[in-house]
């Protein structure tokens, strides 16, 4: 539109003050579901970090279990024991604190390997993309090849193999890093696809040509131009990676294969409590359950909206 | 009483902090048979305006005011199903981009004859009769075999027709274009209007042309509209608009429109719409670091030399070589450019022009052929060092200010990059003052380097384009359709700073374009090329005097006459 | 046409290839197959003989030229926990797993598409912000977590509907199945739910989202210049348009239904193929999981190679050229 832009210098503005005066913190504070997310989030990260302060118990702690305690319903029920909120599991420990830890080690498993594989994912898509050719298609085929299969069925292979390797090692050291190392090879592709694709777009865009024509080696093109421009929707698969990492982590451990009992993620709660169903004990697996659940629809509440609001075909 | 009646319409787009008002108190009137066209620049609300007769605004815009009459009965009040009984049935719309505006999954046939049927009492033999008749009265041969096609099987021109036949099927009063030639070629666009003009004629129905373009006004309204940030500023017979405007916007726009029969020396200074900053501190080139593009050798003979260079891209690979399949999209094109120059070329879309830029510029590697520039073949560079040294003499300005910058950087940062990278300068200090200076000096003023690309407009952005370019001292600059993407105003003024900034520095240049009418304004020798062919090169004013070559001749003949417009230059 | 699926059925014969050279990889080199099938007391030169007999000293490429000449027959080698063949072990499972899988994919295409179909053309309405909430908590809940709310509503406090088991199986010689049993139908709801409710939201949102990019396009702005009836426009135009990606999205989608089906098995203690591979994933059986990687992987490719021809089919601009 013409005018816009004029000549005179903008009124000093700090970038903190521009960010609260967007369009997109606008839409942000609109949409009411999403500003409740964000604190719900909020909330479950601060739990998650603070675990150690602010649990009742230390589920970790031998001496302070008692078996005496086991199977205590909630607080709200008969036969509770007002020190267990939320009741206790087989082995006595209180399910509030089991869920503060718990979350604490799903979050942890889901940031590393979200990291992980966006860093593997980045690097291949933007050399992919930039490149073409031969190694574009290398790349590809590897990740058309994985995506033919979902992300669990790999992580439950690559978790499998790891197991034959490492058969004989400390399975508490190891469960951590093999999950890990799973996830991230099962979620790279999404990335790199993404970021492939987007590229070849801003490849052809004339500022990359303009970069080629000063001279600038494809290495600082990649990174001080391309780069900026393609982490958008990278930051939405991100945010719904996060939460499909935390839900893969869950189903790993519930499956047995994920975190050992002796460190305990929210799925490896769910399971222990799977057992307890049927005989009544319901709160074992369902409040570790709900948590989990909540956890995730609040991530994705985020990523959802974040996906909208980054996408200018649907303003 | 006339067909179309529009009186005092404004509409408003709400916004969250204010509304918009993009239409305010515009009243029109079109006769049956006649053609009205509404012209402005962008942000005039010249779309808004076809967009509210039928009934389209976009969300959440509003009729706020005024009335539409068709033939004497208000339809801007209409509910959804009686607006839509009108909609393809009184009034027709073509629109701009006949590449995106059919369905690629359904033949011409369904669509024509779904059309027809909604609204006229027709079987389906019937409809299809119907749909072959107004196919053929369109222009398309062997319109029966050639309707059960897929749109992608038409070419864009083809296609446009079928959108016409479509916009046809009932029979409508009235027909609105919007923009309807602006994405095609000249000698299309040039069928396009005859073929308009004459149906309206034919069919006695009265057309809205809503355009940017003076030609298209010129070529085929009988009334023209001026509009101007959402309001009429003149309305009149298109003779007497055009041939002796009063308003001083229709007086600026009209001086700023590009003659290709006569040559101005430069283009008079419209600063209607949006004025450039005059430099606040004059540079003496001569000692100013931007000046010591002057210490590079003198080259001895043609600055640049083309010779049978050639480009081939793959359409289709295999992993057979016979069966590979290539564009040859410039095929041994050779000509030279002496230093202190401009030389033109010019040609429709797919001539291969942007592809020789950019085989100059090293974005290409060329098939075959040589590029010499001062004397140095350059596909036969070596080190990375020497290849720098001649990237560095050597810049270019592309077309689209949208896309031309990195929207996450910073204009200072930008501009300094070329500066910082082939180490130009000794110190930081000195290349902030390098990039104030250059910024100041094409035109964006103080304060500029500190904003980011999104917070200017075209224009503006162009000038950005302009300033990094010059940032590494070139002594040859490639301007790829610079101001094709600017309005009509804007772009003479950066046509303008194109000219200082050659004289100023001494530059040689190489500019493509589309545009007849620019190319002469800007060029001393000019190529014209077709389909990968350079056909003639010839001096400025002798290509457009006496064209030697059939192609010239066409295209020459093929463009809208400006004979109607004053000559206020 | 007939050179476009050829040229798919090559990349596809790639895939398996690849596959098939991971499934060998992993067969040959995750722990020492002679460990696996011998006692600890068996002497050194005995294994030496076992290895010999197994053709574990040929070259690599022959031994995996013979994994796949036996892949091919389907011979997959013996498990190492149940002793017997593998293949055999999949046969009797294989008619559960295809039974669930079936009828979740049936439930979710059946519920998914006219949910996203109206969500996608009625943005705005109540009805579609229902869908599109709980689509999202659909989407948010881990399968696995589904399937124990579901059996604690209906198994254990409602004791409507059983927790774990196929309920009465007929036994057709060549199949076996539980759809021909009130039983059999009782026990299918839970598991077959748990596993399409995922898809169901996947596809739901995927269409909702295709067709509101797609009804910003100039063809249906100009199909709505002209007047269409919108019956016409969002059926004709915009849902054709759309099909494109849903098709591919969907094929995908049912294919991952077989790999999902390994969790649900697992809840539900469903006698498939996905409870077998899980139980091989934790003891390290091998030839199982390498088995299971191949079959997966071949139904994959085949629903992928499908959804190629019906990409084709639907659009035009892959099957007629230019002029």
């Amino acid at each position: 539109m013409t005018g816009t832009g004029s000549n005179t210098p903008a009124p000093k503005q700090s970038r903190l003050k521009a960010f609260f005066d967007s369009d997109i913190f606008h839409a942000f504070l609109r949409s009411r579901t999403t500003v409740v997310a964000a604190f719900g989030t909020l909330i479950f990260f601060l739990v998650a970090f603070l675990a150690p302060w602010i649990a009742p118990h230390d589920p970790f702690d031998l001496a302070s279990i008692s078996i005496m305690d086991s199977q205590m319903p909630p607080v709200w029920m008969e036969y509770a024991d007002p020190r267990f909120l939320l009741g206790t599991d087989d082995q006595g420990r209180d399910i509030l604190s089991g869920i503060f830890y718990g979350l604490r080690i799903s979050l942890i498993v889901g940031f590393c390997s979200v990291f992980a594989a966006a860093i593997l994912g980045i690097t291949l898509g933007l050399v992919a993309g930039y490149m073409g050719g031969r190694v574009d298609a290398v790349i590809m085929r590897v990740a058309d090849v994985q995506l033919t299969f979902p992300a669990i069925l790999i992580a439950l292979l690559i978790d499998g193999a790891a197991r034959g390797v490492f058969g004989n090692l400390d399975r508490e050291v190891f469960s951590f890093w093999i999950l890990i190392f799973s996830l991230a090879l099962s979620f790279w592709v999404q990335y790199a696809r993404t970021v492939r694709g987007s590229t070849m777009v801003e490849k052809n865009k004339e500022y990359v040509q303009a970069a080629r024509v000063i001279g600038l080696p494809a290495p600082i093109i990649m990174v001080r131009h391309i780069l900026p421009n393609v982490m958008g929707p990278v930051l939405v698969i991100a945010t719904i990676n996060l939460a499909l990492a935390i839900v893969t982590e869950a189903t790993l451990s519930f499956l047995g294969v994920g975190m050992p009992p002796t460190q305990p993620s929210l799925g490896t709660l769910i399971s222990i409590g799977n057992n307890y169903l049927y005989s009544g004990e319901w709160w074992i697996a369902i409040f570790p359950g709900l948590a989990l659940a909540l956890l995730v629809l609040n991530v994705n509440l985020l990523g959802d909206w974040l996906r909208d609001a980054l996408n200018p075909k649907l303003r | 009483m006339s067909l179309l009646d529009i009186s005092n319409l404004t509409v408003e787009f709400p916004g969250r902090k204010s509304t918009f008002v993009a239409v305010e108190g515009v009243s029109l009137a079109l006769e049956p048979g006649k053609v009205l066209g509404v012209v402005g620049e962008s942000g005039a609300g010249k779309s808004t305006v076809g967009n509210a007769v039928i009934g389209l605004l976009q969300e959440p815009g509003r009729i706020a005011n005024g009335e539409i009459r068709l033939d004497g009965e208000r339809i801007d009040q209409l509910d959804k199903k009686a607006i839509r009984k009108i909609r393809g049935r009184r009034i027709g719309m073509i629109f701009q981009d006949p590449l995106t505006s059919l369905d690629p999954l359904q033949t011409v046939e369904a669509q024509l004859v779904e059309t027809i049927r909604t609204h006229l009492p027709m079987s389906h033999s019937e409809a299809l009769t119907r749909a072959i008749e107004l196919l053929d009265s369109v222009g398309i041969p062997d319109p029966a075999d050639r309707i059960g096609q897929y749109p992608h099987q038409f070419s864009g021109g083809m296609r446009q027709r079928v959108v016409i036949a479509l916009a046809l099927c009932a029979e409508p009063e009235l027909v609105i274009a919007d923009e309807p030639t602006t994405a095609l070629d000249v000698s299309i666009q040039a069928q396009i209007l005859d073929l308009m003009k004459a149906l309206c004629v034919e069919r006695n129905v009265g057309m809205l042309v809503i355009t940017h373009d003076m030609g298209v006004i010129a070529e085929i309204c009988d009334h023209v509209a001026v509009m101007y940030r959402g309001n009429l500023v003149e309305y009149g017979e298109t003779a007497q608009v055009l041939g002796a405007p009063e308003h001083a916007y229709t007086k600026s726009l009209i001086s700023a429109v590009p003659r290709a029969d006569v040559t101005i020396d430069r283009f008079p200074n419209v600063n209607y719409i949006e004025a450039a900053a005059t430099p606040t501190r004059s540079i003496d080139i001569s000692t100013h670091w931007l000046g010591k593009a002057r210490d590079y050798e003198a080259a001895t003979g043609p600055l640049l030399q083309v010779q049978d260079l050639s480009m081939d891209f793959e359409v289709k690979s295999s992993i057979f070589p016979s069966r590979r399949k290539y564009f040859k999209a410039v095929k041994t094109v050779s000509f030279d450019i002496q230093p202190g120059e401009t030389f033109g070329l010019v040609g429709e879309s797919g001539s291969g022009k942007s592809t020789i830029a950019r085989l100059i510029t090293g974005l290409y590697h060329p098939s075959g052929g040589t590029v010499h520039f001062a004397g140095t073949e350059l596909t036969s560079l070596s080190s990375r060092s020497q290849v720098l040294a001649m990237r560095r003499q050597m810049q270019m300005i592309f077309q689209d200010p949208y896309s031309s910058l990195n929207g996450r950087m910073r204009v200072k940062d930008i501009v300094a990059e070329p500066i910082k990278f082939h180490k130009l300068a000794s110190s930081n200090t000195e290349v902030r003052q390098i990039v104030d200076d250059l910024l100041d000096h094409v035109g964006l003023g103080i304060g500029a380097g500190e904003k980011f690309p999104h917070e200017f407009s075209g224009g503006q952005r162009q000038r950005i384009s302009i300033a990094r370019a010059l940032a590494t001292r070139p002594r040859f600059l490639v301007c790829d359709e610079p101001t094709s993407a600017l309005d009509v105003s804007i772009q003479a003024q950066i046509l303008n700073l194109l000219k200082d900034l050659q004289q100023e520095l001494g530059l040689t240049m190489l500019f493509i374009s589309h545009d007849l009418a620019v190319i002469r304004q800007m060029c001393n020798r000019i190529g014209v090329m077709r389909h990968g062919e350079l056909c003639e090169v010839a001096d400025s004013d002798a290509l457009y005097e006496a064209p030697q070559h059939a192609y010239t001749k066409e295209l020459l003949t093929l463009m809208p006459s400006m004979d109607l417009l004053a000559k206020i230059a | 046409m007939f050179g476009f699926a050829i040229r798919r059925l090559f990349q596809a014969l790639i895939v398996m290839f690849v596959v098939a050279l991971l499934a060998f990889t992993m067969f040959r080199f995750v722990g020492d197959p002679v460990n696996q099938m011998v006692g600890v007391e068996t002497s050194i030169a005995e294994r030496e003989a076992l290895r010999q007999r197994l053709g574990l000293n040929d070259p690599m490429p022959v031994q995996f030229a013979r994994f796949v000449a036996g892949a091919v027959k389907f011979d997959f080698g013996t498990s190492y926990q149940f002793r017997q063949p593998v293949a055999d072990l999949f046969a009797k499972r294989l008619p559960a797993t295809l039974e669930l899988s079936f009828m979740s994919a049936l439930f979710a295409l059946l519920t998914g598409i006219p949910m996203g179909v109206y969500a996608g053309l009625n943005r705005e309405s109540w009805l579609s912000k229902i869908f599109l909430s709980v689509s999202l908590i659909g989407v948010s809940l881990p399968t696995f977590f589904i399937g124990i709310l579901l059996i604690f509503l209906f198994s254990v406090t409602l004791q409507w509907l059983p927790s774990f088991g196929r309920g009465e199986v007929v036994d057709l010689g060549w199949w076996s199945t539980g759809l021909l049993t009130v039983s059999g139908w009782k026990a299918i709801i839970l598991p077959a739910v748990t596993l399409g409710l995922y898809q169901m939201t996947l596809i739901m949102r995927l269409i909702r989202a295709e067709m509101l990019e797609v009804i910003r396009t100039d063809y249906i702005k100009f199909a709505r210049a002209r007047g269409l009836p919108d019956r016409i426009v969002n059926l004709r135009h915009a849902l054709k348009n759309t099909l494109v990606p849903v098709i591919t999205i969907t094929g995908l989608q049912l294919g991952a239904i077989i790999a999902f089906a390994t969790i649900t098995e697992t809840v539900f203690q469903w006698p498939g193929m996905g409870l077998m591979f899980l139980q091989a994933v934790q003891n390290v059986d091998i030839p199982i999981m390498s088995a299971y990687l191949l079959m997966t992987a071949f139904i994959f490719v085949t629903v992928n190679f499908i959804v190629d021809i019906l990409y084709y089919v639907i659009d035009p601009r892959l099957r007629i050229g230019r002029p």
